[in-house]
């Protein structure tokens, strides 16, 4: 699983470049999420947008992600597919996370 | 009416699924009639199997032209399903194999998944009712999604135990799938 961290109009966001979150890769996403944040204050964004699967094992990782941020700390998430945007809602985690559009829509430059 | 004889079965990649193909094609092929498909599938229950097998089922699913939405239904139930087996039924110092049927029916995807594991407790699948969502972060729920959402996008549930097998049934709505059976007649 690859992650990357990049620095959007002064947010850390994080870009998951797989098409799965799924039970094989669960409990190392989130590991590989708590070691690339480890540095992060503030909002953190998680960009989904090259991402089509993810199961129950995924979204658990996905919260369990969250929880481990420092205190101060937000996770987003960005760039939900279809299928990924539906297991949110199913489960009612849409309402626990704040979901934006794309990357860019989350991270509006001061001047907006 | 005998079953349609383009019903294949896939994943293994057999030979021969050839031959078949344009024969008997239904004479009034509109939207609703539906191409039949059978999969039969054995794998060893592990996660990274039960991806490889993901992918064959919607290989196999292809002939049927569903909507995203219902490979996505399909897949995500499959997935929820089989983890399960892997997870809960085989512990990872006796992994053991999974077998998974599909078939295609007027009323959806039926599904059927074995395995010789250990039984389900209480005999009987999981509620798998909504988790009530805690108000505070710390205690959010990780995990207990996966029945919620096989019996929110499935229907009819069956679990049984003969011997040492344990078979899960469900069906899975397709929403256009007022499918025509094959040898059904024609509306």
């Amino acid at each position: 699983m690859q992650l990357t961290m990049r620095k959007l109009n002064g947010v850390d966001v994080v870009g998951v470049l797989a098409e799965r979150i799924d039970a094989a890769v669960a409990i190392r996403f989130k590991d590989e999420v708590r070691a690339i944040t480890s540095q992060s204050r503030g909002r953190v964004v998680l960009d989904l947008s090259r991402v089509d699967f993810i199961d129950s094992s995924g979204l658990g990782a996905i919260v369990a992600a969250m929880k481990q941020l420092d205190g101060q700390a937000a996770l987003d998430l960005a760039g939900l597919q279809p299928n990924v945007d539906r297991v949110f809602r199913l489960t009612r985690m849409d309402t626990v996370f704040a979901i934006h559009a794309t990357a860019e829509t989350a991270c509006p430059t001061h001047a907006q | 009416m005998p079953n349609d004889p383009r019903s294949r079965t896939v994943g293994r990649p057999g030979p021969d699924r050839s031959g078949e193909e344009g024969r008997r094609l239904p004479a009034r092929a509109g939207p609703r009639v539906r191409a039949a498909v059978r999969l039969q599938l054995s794998f060893p229950g592990t996660a990274l199997s039960v991806r490889k097998v993901l992918q064959t089922v919607r290989t196999g699913l292809e002939p049927l032209a569903l909507d995203p939405e219902e490979t996505g239904t399909i897949e995500l139930v499959l997935a929820e399903a089989l983890n399960n087996v892997v997870e809960h039924a085989y512990p990872p110092e006796a992994r053991g194999w999974i077998t998974l049927n599909c078939h295609i029916a007027p009323d959806g995807l039926h599904v059927s998944i074995r395995d010789k594991g250990r039984p389900m407790p209480d005999g009987g699948p999981p509620l798998g009712q909504t988790a009530p969502l805690p108000e505070t972060l710390d205690t959010l729920p990780e995990g207990g999604f996966g029945w919620f959402l096989i019996r929110d996008l499935s229907r009819d549930i069956r679990y049984s135990r003969q011997d040492d097998t344990n078979e899960l049934c469900f069906r899975i709505n397709l929403h256009r799938a007022e499918a025509t059976a094959p040898g059904d007649p024609a509306p």
